[in-house]
């Protein structure tokens, strides 16, 4: 195989993967779009794709601060509850149609990120993780006794968004695929602002926090504020993401909140690739199809959840994706 | 009429608890100097050095740069004044590209105005990073990873990030530590261009080095000034040679 002209490489050359990859990252947006176009052809039921979406959207939301940034947030299910509530709480209580209910949403994550963030990125390591960790347990417990308005213990019911109607365009959202591909709207969009976010100077400088945030300093960059950027950036993102389950599911469980929520987030970004774009996808996937399987076997399905988490970390701490990415590019 | 200093600090002290590291000291720089501070350990090199390059705020006295106090501010501050500085333990982005860890600090002067814009558009900030490679010699080595790289190549990979925000004042803690002869001579050439157009301060512990390169020393024991002067001046003070030279060192 020679090639056959400088300018024209051949079809080995086109085929190799590392010029294959740097075509597929230069697209990253376009490409993932595709894959996630057909994913509902590949999984056994709509549902399932539906939670890959919107997970996935959550976990790359908390990939901002987490892979990118370098912050472990133990508190993101403040961020994804609060825009699921924000959501349900603008359809159920207060009956406004369904795009300003997704507004709404966004507001209350957004507003939950810069108070969080504000709060917690004072502290490093693994203080960060246990101040977020507690703020987001306080907002658990606020919802949960805020009983008129969330529903409490029982969570928020009647956020029903039957079908949408923009122009011509009529949705049956009782229709999973028809749901399917309006929610995919969305994330795709989310995906577009976050490939534009990462490929500016901001994205370069986050990934140098990540790296070394005392040179990152020392180059006049505001550290604190940054951070803190990044943080408000992942809520927004992360509150979509609860915003679109809100309508998807119908209802918001106060288990969106909870601990958990935010536990569950990092291991899919932790087995997806942390710091690629769409090793959270990816990730999101694996844990939700594990938990799929396993869950039909045995009602313990978390504790073969944690081995298999244990013995991704340990033998590919890049994650599927991440190892993916690094033996293409090899 | 006397020249501005470029940087004057008046009386400047820190307290770390009851612990005094630095006492009432107060200094100024010309413009263009190239002056290196020495002294044994903890003679309050660091403190000052941190004073100086705003990564530690006097617990009293000012800091004046260019005539405007800027004692206390944050250290991203101090580097859009004009002030820049390296470490004493190399600090590099590892998994950045050594291109990117020079853009990326580059960019920190330019960014404020386009934070949003598209990393592309912003090419001057690329070729600020091209060139500085050229100058500490690592345009070979640009596209690997900067955590592979030599300790020597690592330090310079330093300087030329401190450079990238155009500093007036750059302020280098132990440039040549942990260095080979080679390395070390390398560096030295290095220091010396750099000085041509702008204030150094260095902080060293290898006397012969500072003896050599420096337009000016002073000398730090106990937390004050015990010497300043020319390095000839220095050779011949009584009272360096008791505390520091007598000791057999270097």
């Amino acid at each position: 195989m020679k090639s056959t002209a400088v300018a024209t490489p051949s079809m080995w050359e086109r085929m190799d993967p590392r010029r294959l990859m740097g075509g597929v990252s230069q697209h990253r947006v376009l490409a993932s779009a595709a894959v996630l176009a057909v994913l509902p052809l590949l999984v056994p039921y709509p549902a399932l794709a539906i939670n890959v979406l919107i997970y996935g959207l959550f976990a790359a939301g908390f990939n901002l601060v987490f892979g990118y940034t370098g912050l472990l947030s133990l508190g993101h299910a403040a961020l994804f509850g609060t825009g699921a509530y924000g959501c349900g709480i603008a359809i159920a209580v207060l009956g406004l149609p369904w795009y300003a209910a997704i507004l709404v949403g966004l507001v209350f994550s957004t507003v939950s990120a810069a108070l969080i963030g504000g709060l917690a990125i004072r502290t490093r390591g693994v203080y960060f993780g246990m101040v977020t960790l507690a703020l987001a347990q306080c907002l658990y417990f606020l919802f949960y006794q805020w009983v008129s308005v969330t529903g409490g213990e029982s969570g928020l019911r009647g956020v029903m968004v039957p079908s949408i109607d923009i122009g011509p365009i009529h949705l049956d959202l009782f229709d999973p695929v028809q749901k399917y591909y309006f929610l995919l709207a969305f994330v795709v969009l989310a995906l577009m602002a976050f490939s534009r976010i990462l490929d500016s100077p901001f994205g370069a400088v986050i990934e140098g926090i990540r790296e070394n945030e005392n040179r990152a300093r020392a180059s006049g960059y505001n550290v604190w504020f940054l951070k803190w950027m990044s943080f408000v950036l992942s809520g927004l993102f992360c509150g979509l993401a609860g915003a679109l389950n809100a309508i998807h599911l119908g209802v918001v469980s106060i288990d969106s909140l909870f601990y958990t929520t935010s536990g569950t987030v990092v291991m899919m970004v932790l087995l997806g690739g942390m710091g690629t774009f769409f090793g959270p996808f990816v990730g999101a996937a694996a844990f939700l199809s594990l938990e799929d399987i396993t869950a039909n076997w045995t009602s313990h399905w978390q504790l073969i959840a944690g081995l298999v988490f244990i013995a991704c970390v340990r033998f590919f701490p890049r994650g599927i994706w991440g190892s993916i990415l690094a033996r293409l590019r090899a | 009429m006397m020249e501005e200093p470029i940087i004057r600090a008046e009386g400047i002290s820190r307290r770390f608890g009851g612990f005094v590291a630095l006492r009432e000291v107060s200094l100024s720089f010309r413009s263009g100097e190239l002056a290196s501070i020495i002294g044994p350990n903890g003679a309050g090199k660091s403190t000052l050095f941190n004073i100086l390059s705003g990564s530690l705020a006097p617990t009293d006295g000012r800091i004046l740069f260019e005539g405007n106090d800027v004692t206390g501010l944050p250290q991203h501050r101090f580097v859009h004044a004009g002030i820049s500085k390296s470490f004493q333990i190399t600090n590099v982005f590892p998994q950045l590209s050594v291109h990117e860890n020079v853009r990326v600090a580059a960019q920190a002067m330019v960014a404020g105005k386009n934070f949003w814009s598209r990393r592309s558009r912003l090419i001057e900030t690329d070729e600020t990073a091209r060139a500085l490679l050229v100058e500490v010699g690592l345009e070979g080595v640009a596209r690997r990873r900067a955590g592979e790289l030599a300790h020597g190549q690592q330090r310079a990979l330093e300087i030329a990030m401190a450079m990238a925000c155009e500093p007036r004042l750059l302020l280098l803690d132990e440039p040549t530590a942990g260095m080979s002869p080679e390395e070390t001579k390398d560096m030295v050439q290095l220091i010396e261009g750099l000085a041509r157009s702008r204030t150094v301060i260095l902080v060293e512990h290898k006397m012969k080095m500072v003896l050599g390169i420096s337009q000016r020393v002073i000398v730090l024991h106990h937390g004050e000034l015990l010497a300043d002067g020319t390095p000839d001046q220095i050779r011949n003070d009584a009272n360096v040679k008791r505390v520091y030279l007598g000791q057999g060192r270097h």
